[in-house]
């Protein structure tokens, strides 16, 4: 990671690594990686004061192309390393990235719980509805009729999860849905999302061209939607229930106090750390 | 409201030669680094000519972005978050992530280019067409000549390469296929 060491302020471009994204061409998740980059450029943060964790799929990629700290953890649990980190070292900016299948799937549990606990951090899962990095498999967000995945001949035929549904009743404290197609816009819900205390939800759909191609078409498909962000979560429950999926922007923004236990005085002594796991 | 009514609103935003020169720097820095990236995926996917053409597209941009800053030399240019621009989505000179193929060809890379440059000059246009500010329209239509100059070397260029027949994109190995 290189850090800034002169006064003029770091550009989007000074947030990208040396890596090059090994993504297929065309991958929403370039959008992605754009509108990060220059979010972090806008807040003017600093790579050292910055985290990006994932888990594993294409999107979990994230950290290792963008210029800061970055943890590319194990499948679905993401979110149990963020928040660890973020309640031991509060003053750090932590970015939680992965894809549906990781989140909503093999992670789960974690995303509820995470939802519930509302650490002041920030996830973006960028959905594709399809597990890529496997080849092409019906994954959480899937729709029941998609019939191109091979494992499921037909469809996947059960309903797919809704990842603002379930962030609403389990207790996120911010939660909007971006297009990939629009990193400007993009960047703006996630700054707000970085900004706003607790924990931030933003599904970001994010086209899959190579198993998905037909998702190019969210970026015509998809439209800010027409009302203001909510503070009611039973408001935001009754617009969610007639939502398409395709209205973007933010739609609730709470009020609950962040999760942050007291920290203990720093450990002078490793072998005195090692005592208290002792059993 | 239409899509040229919507232009013509945006364009609106731009007030004074401050604000059309921060917007036409933000445009050539868009372009430029997008460029850049997509050079990089090109590289990544082995199509080393595109990838040196997209390169070269970048070094063009980038000293386009010198060319504006020097004719802002002495101003105080308004310093816009990229949501805050008079245009929606990216700039119009940027190229859209999801336009590129891994096995595009230099024929692709140019048009795409030329389609950029053209809602380049479109946008100029149309702040030309909705200020009253004589110093604003002549700088604006200054930058809406230079991006048809572009336009017009694009078009030149095209020429070398033939419009590749239908089925370009099928693979017959694919890097990725479905299990």
């Amino acid at each position: 990671m290189s850090t800034n060491t002169a006064s003029k302020p770091l550009t989007a471009k000074d947030f990208k690594s040396d890596v090059k994204p090994v993504w297929c061409p065309g991958c929403g998740d370039f959008g992605v990686l754009s509108s990060l980059t220059k979010v972090f450029a806008e807040l003017k943060l600093s790579p050292e004061n910055v985290a990006v964790i994932s888990g594993i799929g294409c999107s979990s990629r994230i950290p290792a192309y963008v210029n800061s700290y970055g943890f590319h953890g194990v499948h679905g649990r993401a979110l149990p390393l963020a928040i660890g980190l973020k309640v031991s070292r509060p003053e750090l900016t932590v970015i939680v990235t992965g894809g549906d299948g990781d989140g909503f799937s093999i992670g789960g549990n974690h995303f509820l719980h995470a939802c519930r606990r509302n650490v002041d951090m920030t996830y973006v899962v960028m959905d594709n509805q399809v597990y890529g990095m496997t080849k092409g498999q019906a994954s959480p967000t899937t729709e029941a009729t998609w019939a191109k995945g091979k494992l499921t001949p037909g469809g996947p035929g059960i309903n797919p999860f809704h990842p603002l549904v379930i962030a609403l009743a389990s207790g996120a404290n911010y939660i909007a849905r971006c297009s990939s197609g629009d990193p400007n816009g993009t960047a703006k819900v996630l700054a707000e999302a970085i900004a706003h205390p607790g924990f931030s939800f933003v599904q970001v759909l994010s086209p899959c061209v190579t198993y998905r191609p037909e998702q190019r078409d969210w970026k015509k498909s998809t439209r800010p939607s027409p009302v203001e962000p909510t503070d009611d979560p039973a408001r935001a429950a009754r617009r969610l229930m007639s939502d398409d999926g395709l209205n973007t922007g933010p739609l609730y923004v709470g009020s609950r106090a962040p999760y942050q236990p007291e920290l203990k005085a720093s450990v002078e002594n490793l072998a005195d750390l090692e005592q208290e796991f002792l059993v | 409201m239409s899509a040229p009514e919507q232009a013509s609103a945006r364009s609106t935003l731009i007030a004074n030669v401050e604000d059309l020169l921060a917007h036409a720097r933000t445009m050539e820095a868009e372009a430029a680094e997008r460029y850049d990236d997509l050079a990089d995926q090109m590289e990544v996917h082995n199509n080393h000519e595109v990838a040196r053409l997209f390169r070269k597209l970048a070094e063009i941009e980038a000293k386009h972005i010198a060319a504006v800053e020097a004719m802002g030399d002495g101003l105080d240019l308004p310093e816009l978050k990229p949501w805050e621009h008079a245009w929606d989505n990216e700039s119009p000179e940027a190229t859209e992530v999801d336009e590129v193929h891994y096995l595009m060809t230099p024929y692709h890379v140019i048009s795409i280019a030329m389609h950029h440059e053209k809602k380049a000059v479109e946008f100029f246009e149309s702040v030309v067409e909705n200020s009253a500010d004589p110093k604003l329209r002549e700088m604006a239509e200054g930058l809406a000549e230079e991006e048809r100059e572009h336009v017009r070397l694009l078009g030149e260029w095209l020429v070398r390469y033939p419009k590749p027949e239908k089925g370009w994109d099928e693979d017959p190995d694919p890097p990725n296929l479905q299990e």
